[in-house]
């Protein structure tokens, strides 16, 4: 079956009496049990409930694993996979990273005896070189939030495999529509279900997909122990919003190769960074291991002020964190999403300060290059009126 | 926006309702918004109106916080995810590589698995003492040790811990004391005023009332402990829900009229069991025979709700009574509407080594009960009829499987 057949042709309501199309909300703590001394298949909504039941199962199916697992944030999912490590156990991960995972791995895990370590995963060799025998898990974004770099994931599987780590590959930039790591040989392919999976920036979730059983033993455990699964309710909203998902993301993906285009060729545009664009690094990459290259683009402006003033100018793109929304946002990673990762780690990146992502929406792409038009135009005029007046004085 | 009044001088039914109640101030709605979004549009680059992001900060989820904290007498409380994940939030924001806890033994099983199974791997220890003799606790603190965890009354024997006793230790060595006060809540026990650094609750439990969702909060009268813990709630991001929070908010607003007749019903029931032929033994701490009830007088305004008892017949005929209730659930949790009766051995504590359950006092017969808002004489008919049919022969055991 295609994929958008898949998304919409799952069972809404295993063993359900009522047949309904849609899945029922189990909004209920806990579960009456047919025996005194033994459980039914559900007993406490914290260790399973039957609308998360229903969203996991779908979720493996959609990722090509076994086994899903819905969290109450991309945080708490990434935290969970975290949980697998001991102290004295390390983590290698790639230096483009969401601020918030940098900020578990330092503010967490490192008072826990477990060290990450950062090293630039679009440079295989040198990556390996990073490798110690305490490394337990190599973390990788494919394409990476902010800059778009894409990370060879087979090869990133092949040196977690030859060093007896394991593989975590946060795909939220793609979801499971455009990029499967799990059939590259990723271990773990991971969510913020926040973005694309949602889809209308209503719920905040994350998602953990394995095929491994041992593997879904071990997350189930954690899940279970330290209470973080997501909401019935939630789930619920998730199921609604990922039927849409591929016509969301067709369209994204139109709305951003347009886009993408039109600031490749603007004279105020430092540079775009796109894996969609024929000229970038990652697109050939791109190309083999994904089915497209979603609706994220990040670009530069030569001046932190100017691309403030595009952010603020710019109507339909809204100033919002997060990304992946039927609606277009607007941000600047390094004083927004970024800005919990060290200073050190920043260095390190190489973030430029006055690099603007851009999230696409669905909104029409006429209206969107407009939107985007008008305030590049605006804030360089502004920009240089200002720096004029300051001259002046 | 807040409203205007003073909760110091209220009575408990008015702040449950109006305590930390959060104007509406776009539509002026009686009843908070659900906020159900994940993100909020910024005025310009790096300007919000204090929201961000929901993993972060929502204001549905804001609104309970300032709400459990009026009744807590705290500034507003941290919610979580689950009573597990504030639980966790908690232990991962004082303790780290090299650190002690010391717990009561009798602490919910889950907060024992998550030390041996997830803390333990991090290389944080845990002693579990019997804390109904503060000694223990002083016996196993150590220059590692930061913190001491009871549960009071504890589960599911309602083993009472003397919190200021325990909190002149902790006090003296210049650790934190926090207390699970999920089976009484800031209505019946105030584990703050009694020296306790922090009191965590399971919301799930009483304070949502009507076990329609999980949920767990912090609460502190320390900036420093609450910076903490909302730090190391943003970066694991275990933030409670926003319709999990709208749901619990509404429901706690009747917490302390539930919680009068929660405990009125339970005080019938449980005087009813001390006199039943069947039952060997209660333990309740509203019951002249329970031996710590003047603590139970000292620290707590009520008895609470929880009642734990064993029959005279032993574990099979407790397993076939409670087989045979009706009007009673089999079911985990505790703190709803619903009468929820369990077998402490082989659900809620079965992960404990058998020796270590007898030393707790969990025999294989205990049954505890939450005792919930129905008419107490229509439990105490259901208890009869199942403690009847616990007693007769195993022919019966199989006709009543059949009508369930």
């Amino acid at each position: 079956m295609k994929f958008a057949s898949r998304l919409v042709s799952f069972d809404p309501a295993p063993g359900d009496r009522f047949r309904p199309i849609s899945t029922p909300i189990y909004q209920t703590a806990t579960f009456e049990q047919e025996h005194a001394d033994s459980f039914g298949e559900y007993d406490y909504s914290r260790s399973g409930n039957p609308t998360r039941a229903v969203l996991e199962k779908h979720l493996a199916l959609l990722e090509n694993g076994t086994r899903g697992f819905c969290f109450s944030s991309g945080m708490a999912a990434i935290s969970t996979v975290t949980k697998l490590l001991r102290s004295g156990d390390e983590i290698l991960a790639d230096s483009d990273l969401y601020g918030g995972t940098c900020r578990l791995f330092s503010t967490v895990l490192e008072r826990n005896g477990i060290v990450a370590r950062y090293a630039d995963a679009c440079d295989p060799d040198r990556f390996e070189q990073q490798i110690t025998p305490r490394t337990r898990l190599i973390h990788v974004e494919s394409p990476t939030n902010p800059l778009l770099r894409v990370i060879d994931l087979r090869r990133m599987a092949d040196l977690a495999h030859a060093n007896g780590a394991l593989l975590c590959v946060d795909n939220s930039t793609m979801s499971p529509y455009l990029q499967n790591p799990l059939d590259l040989e990723a271990d773990i392919s991971l969510h913020s279900a926040t973005k694309f999976l949602c889809g209308h920036h209503d719920v905040t979730a994350g998602t953990v997909v394995v095929k491994d059983e041992k593997l879904a033993e071990q997350i189930y455990f954690v899940q279970n122990a330290e209470g973080n699964a997501l909401a019935p309710f939630d789930c619920f909203l998730l199921l609604r919003g990922m039927k849409t998902l591929k016509l969301r993301l067709d369209g994204q993906q139109r709305n951003a190769r347009t886009i993408a285009k039109f600031l490749a060729s603007h004279k105020d545009i430092k540079r775009v960074y796109f894996p969609g664009l024929s000229e970038d690094p990652g697109y050939e990459l791109q190309r083999s291991q994904a089915r497209g290259s979603g609706a994220v683009l990040s670009f530069t402006t030569g001046s932190i002020e100017v691309s403030k003033a595009i952010a603020e100018h710019a109507e339909l793109f809204r100033i919002t964190v997060s990304f992946g929304s039927v609606n277009s946002s607007i941000s600047l990673p390094g004083c927004m999403s970024h800005a919990s990762v060290p200073p050190a780690v920043l260095a390190q990146r190489e973030l430029p300060l006055d690099l603007v992502r851009i999230s696409v929406g669905i909104e029409d792409e006429d209206d969107l290059v407009a939107d985007l038009d008008r305030a590049i135009h605006l804030a360089n005029a502004g920009t240089s009126i200002a720096a004029g007046a300051e001259t002046l004085r | 926006m807040e409203i205007a009044l003073s909760t110091y001088d209220l009575q408990d039914s008015t702040v449950a309702i109006h305590g930390g109640r959060t104007l509406d101030s776009h539509a002026s709605s009686i009843l908070f918004p659900l906020y159900q979004t994940s993100t909020f549009v910024h005025d310009a680059v790096g300007v919000d109106k204090g929201f961000s992001y929901s993993r972060v900060s929502n204001p549905t989820v804001d609104a309970l916080e300032k709400a459990i904290g009026a009744l807590e007498g705290t500034p507003p409380a941290v919610c979580f995810r689950t009573g597990m994940a504030a639980v966790t939030t908690l232990f991962l924001s004082v303790l780290k590589s090299g650190d002690h806890a010391v717990l009561s033994d009798v602490v919910y099983g889950g907060t024992m698995r998550l030390f041996r199974e997830v803390l333990d791997g991090l290389g944080i220890t845990a002693s579990f003492v019997d804390t109904s003799d503060p000694a223990n606790v002083e016996a196993v603190i150590t220059p590692a040790t930061r913190i001491v965890f009871i549960e009071t009354p504890g589960n599911p024997t309602l083993k009472l811990t003397d919190i200021e006793a325990v909190s002149q230790i902790t006090k003296r060595h210049a650790i934190l004391l926090a207390v699970d006060n999920t089976f009484l809540t800031p209505i019946l026990q105030r584990p703050l005023e009694l020296g306790a650094d922090i009191s965590v609750l399971s919301t799930t439990k009483y304070i949502d009332g009507h076990n329609a969702t999980v949920g767990g909060s912090l609460a502190t009268r320390d900036d420093n402990l609450l910076e903490r813990f909302l730090l190391i709630r943003k970066t694991i991001g275990t933030t409670q829900a926003p319709f999990e929070a709208w749901l619990t908010l509404q429901g706690m607003k009747t917490l302390p009229a539930r919680l009068r007749l929660h405990c009125e019903g339970a005080m019938i029931i449980a005087r009813w069991l001390e006199n039943h032929p069947a039952v060997e033994r209660v333990y309740y701490p509203g019951l002249d025979s329970f031996p710590q009830k003047d603590l139970a007088e000292k620290q707590q305004r009520a008895p609470g709700a929880m009642i734990a008892f064993e029959l005279k017949a032993g574990v099979d005929a407790a397993i076939r009574a409670l087989n045979s209730v009706q009007l009673c659930s089999r079911a985990e949790s505790l703190g709803g509407l619903e009468t929820l009766i369990t077998h402490p051995s082989s659900t809620t504590h079965a992960d404990l080594d058998p020796g270590l359950r007898q030393s707790l006092g969990i025999s294989d017969g205990l049954i505890r009960l939450s005792v919930g808002l129905e008419a107490p004489q229509d439990i105490i008919a259901d208890l009869e009829q199942a403690f009847a049919a616990a007693c007769s022969s195993s022919a019966t055991e199989e006709v009543t499987h059949e009508i369930r």
